[in-house]
């Protein structure tokens, strides 16, 4: 595949994301604020974002698999990942921690393990999503290119 | 040491979050700003008062408003409790629109209040408020050439270390001075 083409894919790919929801304006963002003394930027801060979700959803199992179950921790967890979702502009993540944050108000269980549940779904599917979406860029330039400015 | 008008100005960006840390710094340096960051308000103190990084002059402390410890509101008000400090102007940052929140901080001293995240047009809400502490300090500075002595601003980091720093805070820092 040539240059020109894999940036075609690389533009299609992430217009479907935007257009699906998987991702919001704030992603254009983060891409406005990469150029070439920091090119890297936008990986970087997706990988920490990865391991910051991965991290706190390990803890939320936890706490929720306890026999009482401490809802402060809870809503302290799920409103950091509702940050950084927000940050990073990873739409349907945020939008699910915004339902988790309500059960976890009323101290709902129940439906704090349903949105924990739903959380990790949608968590894993952007995660996927994106590091396509970087292996498509890694594809560019080892062909010579560099992705388009969105 | 002379400082053009147009010279770079240092902020401190304090945020628990890495992400959001990632995220200011690059919004800052995108503005041309010079960047600190820390992930706490203690650390953000004794950034700001420790002699090492005396040749370093914030000129605006952008802080999350909520922290595990010390929120951003705290250190707000630290802040402006310091005779040392109390002029660097302080911009707090919040994922959640809470007016009664806002009007708290805003009526301690915050200059400015920015909903998260925080977006690059946001940066130009900054400089007003660089513009008004630079001109103070120019003044102030000029006066302080003439009777200062690195003796003096040791002491001057010590006495702020006493108001700011809580007790054991203290006992961890003061061995490093000797």
């Amino acid at each position: 595949m040539d240059v020109s083409q894999l940036q075609r894919s690389w533009v299609e790919f992430l217009t479907a994301l935007f257009n699906e929801g998987f991702l919001d304006s704030q992603f254009n963002q983060l891409l406005q604020l990469q150029d070439e003394s920091n090119p890297n930027f936008v990986a970087e801060v997706v990988t920490d974002f990865f391991h910051d979700s991965e991290r706190l959803l390990n803890e939320l199992t936890g706490v929720l698999d306890q026999q009482i179950v401490d809802f402060k921790k809870v809503d302290s967890h799920v409103h950091q990942l509702k940050g950084s979702s927000a940050s990073i502009g990873v739409e349907r993540v945020k939008n699910m921690c915004i339902a988790f944050k309500a059960f976890c108000e009323e101290s709902n269980r129940e439906g704090c393990l349903r949105c924990l549940h739903q959380v990790k779904q949608e968590y894993f599917l952007v995660k996927d999503k994106l590091q396509t979406l970087f292996m498509l860029e890694q594809q560019i330039v080892a062909a010579g290119g560099s992705p388009p400015l969105m | 040491m002379a400082v053009a008008a147009d010279s770079q100005f240092h902020v401190l960006a304090v945020d628990d979050s890495i992400i959001d840390r990632k995220l200011i710094e690059r919004l800052l340096k995108t503005s041309s700003f010079q960047v600190t960051t820390v992930d706490s308000g203690i650390k953000a103190l004794e950034f700001l008062v420790s002699p090492d990084q005396q040749e370093i002059e914030v000129n605006l402390i952008i802080t999350d408003y909520w922290m595990p410890g010390m929120t951003g509101y705290d250190l707000l008000k630290k802040i402006k409790e310091s005779s040392y400090l109390k002029d660097i102007p302080v911009v707090i940052m919040s994922s959640e629109n809470v007016p009664a929140r806002i009007n708290r901080c805003l009526e301690e001293g915050a200059e400015e209040f920015f909903l998260k995240p925080v977006q690059l047009a946001d940066m130009n809400r900054l400089r007003p408020h660089l513009m008004k502490t630079k001109s103070k300090e120019e003044k102030s500075s000029e006066e302080e050439d003439d009777a200062n002595s690195s003796a003096t601003s040791k002491r001057k980091a010590m006495d702020v270390e006493e108001i700011i720093l809580p007790e054991k805070t203290r006992q961890r820092f003061l061995p490093k001075l000797q």
